[in-house]
This record gives C-alpha cells, structure tokens and sequence, in this order.
C-alpha cells in the first residue's frame, strides 16, 4: 500500500487519555445571576495514590506507614506544605501556588461509594454517578446537564469533545460531540454530504455520529489549526515530556474552547496511566512525572481559560485510592479512599477538607487502605449546586440516584 | 425470521470472518458454516508458519543484547568525552603556559553537549515511532524491529486467510488475554505471547490456553508477577518485600470468573501468594533468559485457601492447580460465553446463547473448538441484525482484503490503528478494546480521513461497484449501490465505500 503514514495521533502519546467533552449551552439560573460558569471535570484512570499526591506528614503514623517512600518534608524533594497535616507532592507546584491564592482546594479520604477493587468497576460507579456497577449507559455529568435548564443555544454552540472515544461521564442524553487534533486532511465536503446523505437513508446512527463529529471539526479548526502534534517519545514507564506536552496540550485546548464567549461550558477530560503497582516513583519517578504533567495541565487551563478563569471550577478525580502500605514491588495494589483536587477562580481554595481518619494500623479499611470518610459525590454534588445551580433534587435522584443521604458539600465555591 | 439462504450466508461470513478478498463471497454460500468451521478443523488452525519470527525468550535475549550493546557505546562515547576533553584541558594548559591566557575553559568535543542519558538499564529503547528530532534518523531499536515484524506476519496472515474465522478467534482471545507493547520490556513480547500462548490452543482447551497465557514472560511482566514475592519465601524474607497482587486480581477478574462473581479480596491475596516465584530467568543467561521459570525462592511456602478449596504447596502446581480449576469454573464459562456472544453477534446478546455457549462450555471441559461450533451453527448468528461496528483492525483488514490492495509496509497500517483507538498489542488497560459498537462510532471521523488518505492512492484502481458486489452481495444495498454509481470519481467512490454501512458493521 502507499498511503502515506499519517502523523502520529495524540493517542499514540497516551492511550485512551486526553478527552476532551463538553456541551455548549449556559446554564440559565446561573446566567440569570450575571455568572457564567464553567467547570471542567479531569478523570485519572487508573486509581490515583492520594496518600503520595497529599500526605498526611504531620500524622505521627505516616513514616511507619510509608517509611522511605513516603513524602516528607525535609531532604531532597521536599513536599511542599499545605497546613499542618498535609503536604502535596513536590511535582505540583502551580496547584501549591493556586492553593497559596486561595484557589485551589484538596478534599482527603474521599471515595466514591464503590468499595470492591476493579478498575472497570470503580470506573463505570465513579463516571456513571450511580452505585451499581454496569447500570447505567449514561454519566452523571451528562446528566446533570441535561438537567439545566439551557438558557439559549447559541448557533455553532455544540458539545465537543477530543479523542475518538467518549468517556461514560460524558454519555447520556444531552448530544455530545468528540474532537481528536490530528493533522490529515479533512474528507472533502462533497465526498462528507454524499456519506451523509447514505447514512440517513440507510443508517441514521452513523449518520448522527458522523455529523456531530463533522460539525465540531469545522468549529475547531479556528483554535486547533495553531496546535502541532507534540513530538511522538513514547518512553514505557516513565512517561516524558511528550506526556507533558501531551496532557498541557490538551487541557489547554480544553481551556481555550470553554473561555469563548460562545464555546461550551462544561466539559471533561480523561488521562490514563495511574495504576502505579511497581516502581510507583511518587518522589522521583513515574507518579511524580504524572503529577507534574497534570499539574502542568491545570497550568495550561489556568492560561488557557484567561479572563474565565475567575468563573472556573476543575475538579480532578479518579476511581479509587491504592493500598496505604508500599507493596512487594515498590508500588500500591488497588485501594479504596484518595483525594479529589479542586481548582479555579471560582474555588473557595486554600485548605484541606478531611475528616482524617488516619494512617494507623487500627484506622485502616479492612486494614491495608485508605479508610474513606467523604462521599465523592457530596463534592460533587457541593459543585453542581453551588456552581451551576444545578437543582438538590435532580442531583438526589436523576445525577446521583439514590443520593438524597449524601448533602452537597457546601461552601466549596468562594 | 426467515431470511433468504444468500444473505444469510453472506451474513455469517462477515460476521464471523473478515470482508472477503477478491472472488468475494460466492464460492461459500452452499454451507457457510462448514466452510467456517473447516478453517479450525486445519491442524495449522489460527498459526503463523514463519521461522524468521522469534520465540519470546529469543526476543527477550535479543533486546536485552541490544540494550546493553546501546549502553556500552553510550559508556564509550563517554569516556571518548572525557579523553577529548583531557586532551583540551592539556591543549589549553599548553597554550596558558606559552601566552599566559586564561583558556581555562576546556573546548568541547563535538560531541559534548550530548547530555548523560538517565535510562534506566531494564527499560527498553523507546519505541520508534519517533517525530523528526534534530537528531539524525535512526534505525528502530531491537525491540520495535521485532514489533513490526510481528506486525507484519500478523497482518499477512489476516490478510491471506480464506475467511479468517480462526485468525478473527485469534484476535478475540488475545484481546481478552491482553498484554500490553506499553510496558517496557513487553514491546518485543507481544507478538511472540500471540503466537506462543494464544495461537495454538484456539480450537483446544481453554485450560491449556489459560495456563500457557499466565506463564507466559509477556504477561508476567505486564501484570507485574515476575517480581512478587511471598513475604515469608527465602527472598521475601531476605529483602523485606511481599506480593504485587495485580496479575492473581485480573486473572480472577478479567481471565477467567469475571468481575463481581463471589470472590473476595482474601481470595485475590492468596492467589497471588500461590502465583508467587511465577517469573523469568535472568535475561543476561545466554541460554535461556527471559524464559519463564519456576523459582522456589520467591514462592510462599504453605498451603492456601482460594474460593472454595485449599491447595497445598507443591511449588509450581499450586497455581497449576488453581488455574485447571478456575479453567472449568461455571462462571468462567458464563463469562467467556457472553464475551464471545457480545463480540461476534450483539452487544446485547441473547440469554439463551449465552446460556448454551456456557453450557457446552462446562460440558466438554472448555473445548473451545466445540464452542466455537456451537456459537456459529446457532440461529441466532443467522438471525441478529447486523448492528456490530467492525473494529478499526477488522476494518482496515477488510477494506485491504476486499480491494485487493497487499501493503508494501505495514507501518502506515499500524499508525492507522493508532489514529482509530485501537493500537495493536497496546490496549488501554488490562481489560482489553472495547467490544461496544458505540465506543467504535466515536472515531467514524477518523475513519473517514482515513478512507480518504487511502482513495487518494488507490482510487483509480480499483472499482468500487464491482467491489462492493464482490464482498456484501446480497447484503448490498440499493442506496449504497446507487451512491457509489453515483460517485464523481472512482477515488470518492472507493472512499464512499469504505464508509459504507456494509462495510462498517457486520
């Protein structure tokens, strides 16, 4: 064959990662207020260590814990200190700085209400927003967008979205749309509304795929045409500057889109690449190179968002922590609690929400994790109420199923 | 439903195999199903006959070779660094001595500013796909030489298959026992796990395709096994370390009972101590490095408790053991019976389907020959819609096969599968590619560039009227007919045809 290779994909960088959703319409009680917010929802897959992203260094049971794996705050690499508990991990330094300005916010011990172990599992309860595993064909994010009352939809104003596969999160009802930067060339018009005109006749399902994407590609061309692929080095293990590059760009893209006065306002973005079970490196190696590329990605929205910013919430979240103790391989297996990072104008930041439950041996859940004592959702429902105007009881029962014992989270939104 | 015999015919093998090649569908229509189940009934059935590729150990050894050769000339390199800048530095003491200068600064060498590199001594070379650097163009390492060609033969075999009813197995059963080309040392493995663990037990036993999988040095590697250790075996012990609990998790989860069927986390720990020693001779033994090994050192001693029964320790046969049980698990067989249900038919399969897979499942001990009869003679692969999306792999092997177009490389092959999501032996996570059809329409965008990237090339070879007769027959419909008649060139044409309904489902 002779085609010519294409130039290598984003995902050739990150498998699966870096996708971006969103949909367009302002929500209206929030417009009626002279707000327009946005939020912007990072899910790590892969279960994120909380204890070596924010350590507890002033528990007196975190060295025996940890030992020399743990961060601390003496010697090379010091943590940087966020109150009198905790400290983040060194390779954060734009979120030590948003935490230092106030916006930006860690939530400790929290969980999803997922307590078995699976990846997949804790993925579909943590992006489904409802308890049972493989339940739902939809995401809470989705869904409490289609919630919102649309103040107007604005013509051009889709949801988009990067990256050839939507993440349940993003899934539901209210039409989402997928982006993937990449170099070739787009079909021709003609060749595109003759494909069109096919599918409706004999596949309308393709069709709407089709469209949607089409449809956003000619949106984004205007922001993405300045973006060049970010040079392929895929190292195995630890992960590069392509990843930096990779997870900035992205986000930033993100971040871009979401600051125009017509573009969308909620969105969400995906990175993969957490399960850290041998060599986790959270002070110098793959886990520490993965937190400075997502820091460097709140970075890029910080920038990206401009004047927006002020109105922004991002919140990072993951399907669940990792075991408290190292394991056989200088690594963690699967856990249970682990942080939710808050970030963003609009973020009551500068403290550590946690009700700690501690790292001693007796505090424990089931003895080797995290013991969870926040519910994800109350966070996220603190967020949907208080940023979007979301409404407490859509959030109770069509976002988060069954969640009318679990308040939202107040005071999260300065 | 009673279809007509054509397009049922047609209908199975799409479903079961890939788009047809040139010659198309005719010569299968008098019995479909024999003709698909002829192909495991070969003894060659699912295999690569290539004795250039090759065997994990080989590959192992070769990149290990490669790397430590990469090493010494960078160690070479370094201290030709360090000659030239002594030589400088005795240049430049020459020169203060005569005019009294302050050249204390040694000149560098032109090859100086090339910085220390931190690669660490296990990792394997980056993997080449590499952007234009400043630097000049350089051959792909070792291990990614290996991975293309592994690529290729795989590719070759897709392509050269009658209907490819063992090779589409093939790809079924390596992505439920994923390993992944993104982990390190796994890159040069991966094709050789394929041919090594999966091929051969296609139409045999599950068991013995289970066991060949979970003592194969790619996926003790990938699931981080080969360096667990028991907490009380000689090496636990001596080192102060214990177990990595990932493969014995997803073997429970993903290989064999399926997630949310009874077990418990003690269940995975106790797992993963009987599986423990399971790891690989040291790759710097000429003979046999990489190869995989049994070491009692590493093994926890003692008996274990997992599921229902105890196992004594008797080294190696306590995971053996384990491993025939789980083998022939009722839900092992419920779980790899909808999983083959949702891959070949429906992502929503029928229970009654389901029900009978797994039934012959259990009833012949995990004859996966049986089962595959069972699965292709049921009415049910007749009847289902055809709503599957192909998969970007099964997709770009169909639009080869069917256009009769043999690649000279397969690079831009495997670059197309990255741009589509599904990057060969490099799935996102342990559980593999996804098998919903919706997943896959995410990327049609893509797949049209990429239909277009291809036209543009081949256009004026081929005709996509006849081809599309050729392939889908019956199944062609007046409306795709008519709007590849209709097309304004035979390159938007064959573009309009690999976007077809025909050829993105089956």
């Amino acid at each position: 064959m002779t085609f010519k290779p294409h130039l290598a994909s984003r995902r050739e960088l990150l498998l699966g990662s870096g996708a971006l959703f969103a949909w367009a319409y302002m929500p209206k009680l929030a417009q009626a207020e002279g707000r327009d917010p946005r939020l912007l929802v990072i899910v790590l897959r892969g279960a994120l260590d909380g204890l070596a992203t924010v350590a507890p260094v002033g528990d007196p049971d975190w060295v025996r814990l940890r030992g020399d794996q743990g961060l601390r705050l003496d010697g090379d690499n010091a943590a940087l200190k966020l109150d009198n508990l905790f400290a983040i991990n060194p390779a954060m330094p734009n979120f030590y700085r948003l935490y230092q300005a106030k916006q930006a916010a860690v939530v400790h011990a929290v969980a999803s209400p997922y307590r078995e172990r699976s990846h997949f599992d804790g993925q579909d309860v943590l992006e489904s927003g409802v308890t049972a595993p493989g339940a739902s064909d939809s995401g809470w994010l989705n869904r409490a967008w289609h919630a919102l009352t649309p103040a107007d939809r604005v013509g051009g104003r889709q949801a988009f979205a990067v990256g050839p596969i939507t993440p349940l999160v993003a899934r539901g009802p209210a039409p989402v749309m997928s982006w993937t930067p990449s170099k070739m060339q787009p079909a021709s018009n003609d060749t595109m509304s003759r494909l069109l005109d096919l599918y409706r006749h004999t596949d309308p399902a393709l069709g709407k795929a089709l469209e949607e994407r089409g449809a956003l590609a000619a949106i984004a061309q205007g922001e993405a045409n300045g973006m060049t692929p970010a040079k392929v080095a895929a190292t195995p293990g630890i992960p590069g500057a392509a990843v930096r590059a990779y997870f900035a760009e992205a986000a930033g893209a993100a971040a871009k889109f979401m600051a125009r006065a017509d573009g969308p306002r909620v969105g969400a973005l995906a990175f993969d690449g957490w399960d850290t079970h041998a060599q986790e490196g959270a002070a110098h190696g793959r886990l520490s190179a993965l937190l400075g590329a997502l820091d460097g990605a709140i970075g890029a929205i910080e920038t990206g968002m401009g004047a927006a910013w002020k109105e922004t919430a991002v919140v990072v979240v993951t399907e669940f922590g990792r075991t408290a103790r190292i394991n056989g391989t200088e690594g963690t297996d699967h856990g249970t609690a682990t942080v939710a990072l808050l970030a963003g104008g609009a973020i009551a930041g500068g403290r550590v929400i946690a009700d700690w439950p501690g790292v001693g041996e007796a505090a424990l859940y089931q003895a080797r994790d995290l013991k969870p004592t926040t519910d994800l959702r109350a966070v996220l429902k603190g967020l949907l109420k208080d940023h979007l105007r979301a409404d407490e009881r859509a959030l109770a029962t069509v976002v988060f199923p069954g969640s009318l014992a679990v308040k939202p989270m107040a005071g999260l939104l300065a | 439903m009673a279809l007509d015999p054509k397009i049922q015919a047609a209908t199975l093998l799409h479903r079961f195999g890939f788009a047809p090649k040139p010659g198309g569908l005719a010569a299968f229509y008098k019995d479909p199903r024999a003709a698909l189940l002829a192909e495991l009934d070969k003894p060659s059935a699912g295999q690569i006959i290539n004795d250039d590729l090759l065997s994990a150990g080989e590959a192992a050894r070769a990149s290990y070779d490669f790397r430590q050769e990469r090493k010494a000339e960078r160690l070479a390199r370094r201290a030709g660094d360090e000659l030239d800048k002594a030589a400088a530095r005795d240049a430049a003491n020459a020169a203060k001595e005569a005019a009294k200068s302050a050249a204390s600064n040694p000149m560098a060498s032109p090859l100086g500013e090339a910085k220390p590199e931190m690669t660490k001594p296990d990792m394997t070379a980056p993997p080449a796909p590499q952007a234009a650097d400043a630097k000049p163009k350089q051959q792909p390492g070792v291990p990614q030489q290996i991975y293309l060609e592994e690529a290729r033969a795989r590719l070759d075999n897709a392509l050269n298959a009658e209907i490819g009813f063992a090779e589409r197995l093939v790809w079924f059963w390596s992505n439920h026992f994923c390993v992944s080309a993104d982990k390190g040392q796994v890159r040069p493995l991966c094709g050789a796990f394929e041919r090594e663990a999966i091929r051969p037990f296609i139409a045999g036993k599950f068991a013995d395709m289970l066991l060949a999988v979970e003592t194969h040095p790619a996926m003790l590697l990938y699931l981080d096994n080969a360096r667990s250790l028991g907490p009380n075996s000689v090496a636990g012990l001596r080192q102060g370390k214990g177990l990595n609990e990932n493969l014995a998790r997803e073997i429970l989860e993903l290989h064999t009972l399926g997630v949310r069927t009874g077990y418990s986390q003690d269940d995975v720990t106790s797992f993963a101590k009987v599986i423990t020693g399971w790891s690989m001779t040291p790759l710097k033994q000429p003979e046999n490095g990489g190869d995989f090994v049994f070491n009692p050192r590493m093994h926890e001693p003692g008996p274990q408790h997992v599921i229902d029964r105890d196992y004594d320790d008797r080294g190696v046969e306590q995971g053996r053991a384990v491993l025939a049980r789980l083998a022939v698990h009722p839900a092992t067989a419920k779980h790899i019976a909808s999983k083959l249900a949702r891959h070949f038919v429906s992502d929503a399969p029928p229970q009654p389907l389901i029900d009978r897979l797994a039934k012959r499942f259990l009833d012949s001990g995990g004859d996966l020959k049986a089962v595959s009869r069972e699965l292709v003679v049921a009415p049910e692969a007749w009847d289902a819609p055809r709503t599957k999306m192909r998969r970007p792999g099964e997709w770009l092997t169909g639009a080869l096969r069917s256009t009769g177009i043999a690649p000279s490389d397969v690079r831009p092959l495997v670059q197309a599968q990255n741009l589509l999501g599904e990057p060969l032996w490099r799935p996102p996570a342990p559980n593999g590619f996804s098998d919903d059809s919706t997943a896959w329409m995410d990327g049609l965008a893509q797949r049209l560039d990429i239909s277009n990237q291809f036209a543009r090339r081949t256009g004026d070879l081929i005709d996509p009227q006849a081809v599309a007769e050729a392939s889908f027959g019956p199944l062609l419909s007046k409306d795709t007919q008519e709007t590849l008649a209709r097309a304004e060139s035979r390159q938007q044409g064959v573009a309009l045809l690999l976007m077809s309904p025909e050829m993105q489902r089956r």
